[in-house]
């Protein structure tokens, strides 16, 4: 007996194992994020410059202060609070639906985003500035598209499979809406909702990086609260029941918490396609699906292929930035392809 | 004392309960049997409060089941529904945990561990512990769930065809499992079966369903007779007493002949009636 409990405590130091892995390479890729760029700068000086900033008496020029506070930081933590939200995201939403295939962006949250974004930026300002009315436009809309689901949700008799066919009757939906939208915009206008589309963390401010960093890590802190009834659900919903747990409150509950968050990050970076399938499925194969270690795992690893793609983005064509949303998604598909076709069991 | 009093339950026109009430005793074995499509699952996921009825009563040491107070309610149940596929990348000890899901925080605790462990050593299955319950088996799978049951402490135990996937070895150990712990504990142990054998095994009361209603109740030795088996399942079969007193079910074979003379009732029981009724 006492074998097996140290068993279990190994299995425990295993996994707080990964998770520590995990995080030194996020923090070595935040640091390669923040030194790429047009002007390139060296690890050690953007690390001294990040030490300095957390009051450490180092030397640092001036130059590179300014660099990596005003201009790389924001842009780099955005990465971080980006991905690892689309990785929890897509966690939770997996574990709701019963499908490692879903993620934020499969009951329509992000088609609504955009259709939300589009028609703002076809509307115009409305009196206020566009840096503030389109992220507004994308997040009332997403939210406004979840809330159909959440209605949904409460519904005793609604399973998981039919609350899919609604998200993807609602992402047709909002999807056509959208291509109405550039349809009826001018050939300027609709370029730029095409980039807005594309994904971009390049609109991170210290501002929205405080806000996103607020809602996200609130989120995930309720999260965990749920994390052994999440983990009950994954047995299936009749047995989660059996244990007790009131299936229909936790569904809601989740599913509010993934579309604030999936709301946030889409209105002021755009959509960044597949870290939300991605990052569940390598935690998954990581650390199994014990949600007190598979939430935070998520986290760490969509927050690591983001940062990692912000690096890419960086340097696939020297001194021009290519737009982050097409970078994760051509590392995304391969990945894909190898998910579905290596499966096991 | 779980108590069911005029429970009415019916989908459409398909009436899985017509005012049916029994009472079962705490500290008994109680099965039910009966025909495919009868209600049987039904019936327990109405005790347990998934399924509302139409009309009736269900209360326990006299208190009365009502929607508001649910979630204490469905807290004295362990219960083990008929699913048994475990695909999930949870380790067995894990599963177990779950059945004390209230108790369960962040950190947890070498008393919950060492509990789980127990159940687990208890059926013969300690061995299995740390493995991931996607290597496992069907039968190994449901007696995990049996496990987890156990671990929740329950005052009233339903388990849903508790040994449909299990071997000879492992269907003793869990009834035997089963009935000594009703007995040491006082909980109220009702399950479904369809092997007429086993229920006469382990049955201190059983329960015959047949088209909404509860056909017949008692002793196995009182219950179990060759009429009986022919009325509600359609099949011709001799109950003799074995050396223990316990009846045995053997069935006849007499061709398929012996089913296409038999009235349709048999295949659709009471409810081509009740549509009939309807219909007009």
């Amino acid at each position: 007996m006492a074998e097996a409990v140290d068993a279990q405590r190994r299995y425990e130091k295993k996994r707080w194992l990964v998770l520590a892995v995990l995080l030194f390479a996020l923090v070595l890729s935040f640091i390669v994020d923040i030194a790429t760029g047009p002007s390139l700068l060296g690890l050690s000086d953007v690390a001294k410059a990040l030490l300095s900033l957390f009051g450490l008496p180092i030397e640092v020029s001036s130059t590179t202060e300014v660099i990596v506070t005003n201009l790389r930081l924001p842009i780099a933590l955005m990465a971080l609070v980006v991905g690892g939200s689309l990785g929890v995201g897509g966690a939770e939403m997996q574990t709701l639906l019963n499908n490692p295939m879903a993620s934020p962006y499969t009951l329509g949250m992000a088609a609504a985003s955009g259709f939300g974004a589009a028609l703002m930026l076809y509307l115009g300002s409305l009196g206020l500035t566009q840096e503030l009315v389109v992220p507004i436009g994308a997040f009332v809309c997403c939210m406004l598209s979840a809330s159909m689901l959440f209605g949904l949700a409460m519904m005793r008799h609604i399973s998981s499979g039919q609350l899919i066919l609604a998200g993807i009757a609602l992402l047709f939906l909002f999807q056509s809406l959208l291509s109405l939208v550039q349809f009826v915009s001018s050939p300027e206008l609709s370029q730029q909702i095409l980039f807005w589309l594309f994904g971009s963390l390049t609109k991170a401010t210290w501002g929205n990086v405080a806000i996103t960093t607020a809602v996200v890590f609130g989120c995930i802190g309720v999260l965990m609260q749920d994390a052994w009834k999440l983990t009950a659900l994954r047995l299936g919903e009749e047995r989660a029941k059996s244990l007790g747990v009131n299936v229909v409150m936790l569904r809601l509950k989740t599913l509010v918490l993934v579309a604030l968050m999936t709301a946030t990050v889409t209105s002021f970076v755009g959509i960044i396609g597949f870290i939300g399938i991605v990052a569940p499925n390598i935690a998954r194969m990581l650390v199994g699906e014990d949600q007190r270690y598979f939430i935070p795992l998520s986290f760490l690893v969509g927050a690591f292929l983001l940062s990692s793609a912000s690096v890419l983005s960086k340097i696939i064509v020297p001194g021009a930035l290519f737009p982050i949303g097409i970078v994760t998604a051509i590392i995304g598909v391969p990945f894909f392809f190898w998910l579905i076709i290596g499966k096991r069991r | 004392m779980l108590e069911v009093r005029n429970l009415h339950l019916a989908f459409d026109d398909l009436v899985l309960a017509k005012d049916m009430s029994f009472a079962l005793e705490a500290g008994k074995v109680h099965v039910i049997i009966g025909p495919n499509g009868t209600g049987k699952s039904s019936l327990l996921k109405t005790l347990f409060g998934d399924i509302a009825p139409q009309s009736g009563n269900v209360s326990f040491d006299g208190t009365s089941l009502h929607k508001k107070q649910l979630p204490a309610w469905r807290q004295q149940f362990g219960y083990m529904p008929q699913d048994i596929k475990l695909d999930v990348g949870l380790s067995v000890l894990e599963v177990v945990l779950l059945g004390q899901l209230n108790a369960l925080s962040l950190k947890l605790g070498d008393s919950l561990i060492e509990e789980a462990l127990s159940a687990l050593n208890q059926i013969g299955l300690l061995h299995l512990a740390n493995r991931d319950v996607r290597t496992l088996s069907g039968g190994q799978c449901q007696m995990i769930l049996f496990a987890q049951a156990l671990m929740r402490n329950p005052k009233i135990l339903m388990l849903d065809e508790p040994v449909s996937a299990l071997d000879l070895h492992f269907q003793q150990v869990l009834l035997e499992h089963l009935d000594q712990q009703t007995k040491q504990k006082g909980w109220t142990s009702l399950m479904i079966l369809h092997d007429l054998n086993l229920a006469a095994q382990y049955a201190d009361n059983l329960l015959v369903l047949k088209g909404g209603e509860l056909y017949a109740q008692g002793a196995p030795e009182d219950v179990l007779t060759p009429e009986l088996v022919y009325e509600v399942y359609g099949v011709h079969a001799d109950v003799v007493l074995d050396s223990m007193g316990v009846p045995f079910v053997r069935t006849q074979r007499r061709g398929l002949a012996a089913f296409e003379n038999m009235k349709k009732s048999f295949i659709q029981p009471e409810f081509n009636q009740e549509k009939f009724h309807h219909a007009k």
